[in-house]
């Protein structure tokens, strides 16, 4: 077990509460660069150092509140709704004529033209995957992305079920509207939104053929968890969705498909529908506790996804800590700054047994890479391609059940792929399969050194530059490694070149340990 | 793990994630060379409980290959008059034996030859319900297994059952007696190696994820060709293994343990790819990656699922008859699985290897104005190797009795796909395709 570090005004402050807050004098370098990592993705030197300045409290709620620092970029307009457009009803007829008549040539047309439709979409797709993607390197709010990824695989929708560009970008934004917002009102839209509609089959769920897919997942995957619920409460909560459906970009509700007959949730009785079946569900503890553990594995350390879940095996201290969350998040009707301003705040957030312990996910590792390293960006649809060869393909999740995640992005074959990643983005040497040139934007490593004084011609002693590139980037500079890179240092001569220093961070970059936040 | 922790179902399958990588005597296996530990150990299996040494290969034939003039239905009048630009004569058909009105594609010599060596099965009008028109919805419904085409890839779900315990249902407990042996380490081969730049949904598992590489080139690092001042540290560094800086079970020893694992499989899979085939193949990208995988069977690599990619089947305009491009690709195909399958002869592996080969949909049976055809659905399936029943499995499909103009299928491929778990990997195959599907069995008694 870790020391604790605990003043005597936190501990009289906080009512012997797990979650008891950090001191402003425990917040120092490495739990500012932990506090950017986790909450965010990562930081320069200069912004590790700006967060420690301003202290905890003032950091964090930089994090939390977006709104005060205005960001915007083109996505508004940059955009084609109408690629997937549905067919007319004459359309459709016309099709079936053919179809009917064997009329090959007016049917090849027809699908001649659908297939272009649906290549023009899976270019879009593309343009919205790079356009994320320099969204989450750029933005200052970096919070707020970082939760709209939380989300994205939280209810998880995969484009190449839906095949409808426009509607994953308007999950996207609404995705980014409730990020750190309140999650009962998420619940709401999420019930209305024509990506999850048409993936989860509720737009084809009407009264007497309920689709089950939507409701079972709420309450499975993305609200309940297993074991707090019955099959009886799934069928009646489809029935309660049934009539949800979408016309074009807009939801929708059918009144002449939706039952409006008496069901029984979670031991609730009345004339349900989507929006009761959602408020049923968010009066259950569980509903809270479920949503603050994944948020718990994702900022801090993997749990198991629910208390009856086999296997869950967590330590007491982390249990108290998880049902705190849980009641805050209850008290606070389900708003999400509370709750992760708490954990942020909290001493055990900044744990050393949590630190650099998590395996970035590849959107983290690239996005994080470019923040903290300021490299040049250098060409998104490689940086993309990468991200699904690691096994994030954003907008094209495996499944409903979102990712994995932790050591399942870990293998040898996806281990190359980050390290090659990284050699692209700091030296500009094109993964294989690009065409053999080089990107030639030169990356300036110098500027990272600006606190060993380096701006004023001072000699850097090999064994400081590798010590402070290692705090910087793992957090820590283990021994095993460091004499490797002090000697590969030395072997450039008495003063640290610019080559050198990126020769030095291409190996940092290389090690298993890089792997790690 | 962070945290004291009895041995339970979790901890187990964060251990023996990547299998592999809970080599735990890594000391012993650093001594010797993991090609001569390949061979030491002989009949390897990658995974525990299946018969030792089989593997599958999975060709696939990307694009919608044409069934129909693939396998020529030329005693059917109808096929003549629905393609009368494009039909294989009956002339030049290869007639296949045993099989009365079929004849293989003229450019299919070498696969013809196969057959009449008794080492081909040819499942007719493999497919299944309500057709997909769509390339990529078919092709996710074939990897998946599923008519939702939603999930993990079926090889994915084979690999995670066979490890983890997974796909056996929630019921399923896991006990030791799953564990993988420690010294089957991932450097001994991944479960699945995909050749291609990415590795396909098939084989993607929740736990198991597949290793993929377009050539071997690409499985290391880039930055050692930069300087070759790199080189040493760099190894230096991925090589360490466990170190005592780290806490048994974290991640940070996890990763130190893949790190070292990626370098021995990577110098493995390099060199086993090195070697010279023992024979002559021809001229292709689909024959060269069958040679690679034939130099990674004969290495000794433990890896039970191989994957190749050939692609351009998609002949809406200027398919072809006897020659042309849809005859090319054909060709090729069937060139190169004659070769592979010498090789693997040569090698003294044919017994070893089972080769399955499938199309995401065939095409619609009467051609279009282009002198081509367009997307349609059932097609048939080639299985390859010694242990096949010889010959051709089901009846070809009517060219009379059609759904809109397209062949109603006659076999569901989940059949085909559980007649390779049950009896070729021996693996349950109700957990793993979610649900009954009678296998279709086309081994012979043994």
């Amino acid at each position: 077990m870790p020391d604790r570090v605990r003043t005597k005004a936190a501990s009289s402050k906080s009512a012997a509460g797990s979650l008891s807050p950090l001191a402003s004098a425990g917040f120092g370098y490495p739990q500012a660069r932990h506090l950017l990592w986790r909450a965010g993705f990562g930081g320069t030197p200069a912004q590790i150092q700006k967060l420690v300045d301003w202290g905890p409290e003032k950091s964090v709620d930089y994090l939390l509140e977006p709104d005060r620092v205005s960001y915007s970029d083109d996505s508004a307009t940059k955009f084609d709704r109408d690629i997937m457009r549905p067919p007319s009803e004459e359309e459709r007829l016309a099709y079936q004529r053919a179809r009917k008549s064997q009329d090959e040539d007016e049917v090849a047309k027809f699908r001649l033209e659908r297939q272009r439709r649906e290549r023009d979409d899976r270019v879009q797709i593309a343009e919205m995957q790079k356009w994320w993607l320099k969204r989450m390197i750029e933005t200052p709010r970096p919070l707020e992305e970082k939760m709209t990824l939380f989300w994205h695989g939280h209810f998880a929708t995969n484009y190449r079920t839906i095949e409808n560009s426009y509607h994953m970008f308007a999950q996207n934004a609404m995705f980014r509207r409730h990020a750190l917002g309140n999650f009962g009102e998420m619940l709401f839209a999420l019930i209305r939104d024509p990506a999850m509609l048409a993936y989860l089959d509720n737009n084809d769920s009407r009264k007497g053929k309920a689709n089950e897919n939507l409701a079972r997942e709420i309450m499975e995957l993305f609200a309940l968890g297993v074991g707090h619920y019955t099959e009886a409460d799934i069928k009646e909560g489809a029935r309660a969705l049934t009539g949800y459906t979408f016309k074009d970009d807009a939801f929708q509700f059918v009144q002449g498909n939706h039952d409006g007959g008496a069901k029984e949730i979670l031991n609730r009785r009345g004339n349900f529908d989507g929006d009761d079946f959602v408020r049923i569900i968010l009066e259950q503890r569980a509903c809270a506790a479920f949503i603050t553990r994944k948020l718990y594995s994702f900022f801090v350390s993997d749990v198991p996804s629910g208390e009856r879940v086999a296997g869950d095996d967590i330590a007491p201290e982390q249990r108290a800590v998880l049902k705190e969350l849980a009641s805050e998040f209850l008290a606070s009707k389900y708003g999400l700054k509370p709750v992760l301003r708490k954990l942020f705040l909290s001493d055990h957030f900044y744990s050393p047994r949590f630190t650099a312990d998590q395996i970035k996910s590849p959107v983290q590792l690239v996005v994080g890479a470019v923040r903290s390293l300021n490299v040049p960006v250098r060409d998104l649809a490689i940086l993309n391609d990468a991200l699904d060869l690691m096994g994030q393909n954003i907008f094209l999740p495996p499944s409903v059940k979102g990712w994995e995640g932790g050591r399942s992005w870990i293998n040898t074959s996806t281990l190359f792929v980050r390290q090659n990643i990284l050699a692209f983005l700091i030296a500009g040497k094109k993964p294989q399969g690009y065409d053999a040139t080089a990107d030639t934007q030169k990356y300036d490593p110098k500027k990272l050194l600006t606190d060993l004084g380096s701006q004023s011609g001072v000699v850097q002693h090999p064994a400081d530059v590798a010590d402070y590139l290692l705090r910087l980037t793992l957090g820590h500079a283990p021994e095993s490694a460091k004499a490797q890179l002090v000697a590969f240092l030395n072997a450039g001569g008495t003063s640290v070149s610019d080559d050198r220093l990126v020769g030095t961070l291409l190996l940092i970059t290389a090690m298993p340990e890089y792997q790690l936040c | 793990m962070s945290f004291q922790a009895p041995y339970t179902r979790r901890s187990f399958l964060n251990s023996t994630l990547l299998m592999a990588s809970a080599a735990a005597t890594l000391p012993s296996f650093l001594n010797s060379t993991a090609l001569a530990m390949a061979e030491s150990l002989g009949g390897l299996s990658a995974l525990p409980g299946v018969p030792e040494g089989h593997v599958l290969v999975v060709l696939q034939l990307s694009g919608g290959n044409d069934g129909l003039n693939t396998v020529v239905p030329f005693g059917m009048r109808e096929y003549y008059k629905r393609r009368p630009g494009i039909g294989i004569p009956e002339k030049e058909a290869l007639k296949l034996s045993k099989a009365d009105g079929l004849g293989l594609h003229p450019q299919l010599a070498p696969l013809n030859e196969l057959y009449d060596d008794g080492l081909l099965n040819i499942v007719q009008g493999v497919g299944y319900p309500n057709p997909n028109r769509s390339h990529f919805k078919s092709m996710d419904i074939w990897h998946t297994a599923d008519p939702t085409a939603t999930g993990d890839g079926w090889l994915g779900r084979y690999f995670d059952s066979q490890c983890c315990g997974f796909g056996k249902g929630e019921s399923g407990t896991p006990d030791a007696t799953d564990l993988v042996a420690p010294e089957a380490s991932a450097a001994l081969g991944p479960p699945g190696i995909a050749i291609g730049r990415t590795a396909p949904l098939a084989m993607q598992g929740r736990l198991i994820k597949p290793v993929a590489f377009e050539s071997p080139d690409l499985f290391r690092w880039s930055a050692n060709d930069m300087h070759e001042s790199l080189r040493n540290p760099y190894d230096a560094i991925n090589r360490r293994g466990e170190t005592p800086e780290v806490t048994a079970g974290s991640n940070a020893s996890f990763l130190l343990r893949t790190a070292l694992d990626a370098q021995v499989s990577s110098d493995l899979i390099r060199k086993a790819v090195e070697q010279r085939p023992g024979v002559a193949y021809p001229q292709s990208d689909v024959a060269r990656q069958l040679s690679m995988v034939a130099q990674m069977i004969r290495a000794g690599l433990k890896t039970r699922v191989y994957y190749v990619n050939h692609g351009g089947f998609d002949t809406h305009a200027g398919q072809g008859g006897s020659q042309g491009n849809h005859g090319r690709l054909l060709n090729q195909f069937a060139a190169g699985l004659k070769a592979f399958y010498q090789d693997l002869k040569a090698q003294g592996n044919d017994g070893r290897v089972l080769t399955m080969c499938f199309s995401e949909f065939g095409r619609r049976v009467a051609q279009n104005a282009s002198q081509g055809t367009d997307h349609g659905t059932a097609a048939p399936m080639f299985l390859l190797g010694p242990m096949v029943k010889p010959g051709v499995t089901g009846d070809h499909p009517s060219l009379t009795d059609l759904d809109d103009g397209d062949l109603k299928y006659k076999i569901d491929f989940r059949n085909v796909y559980a007649g390779v778990l049950e009896y070729w990997m021996k693996a349950e195959s109700k957990p793993i395709l979610d649900g009954t599907f009678r296998p279709t069995n086309f081994l012979r008694r043994t």
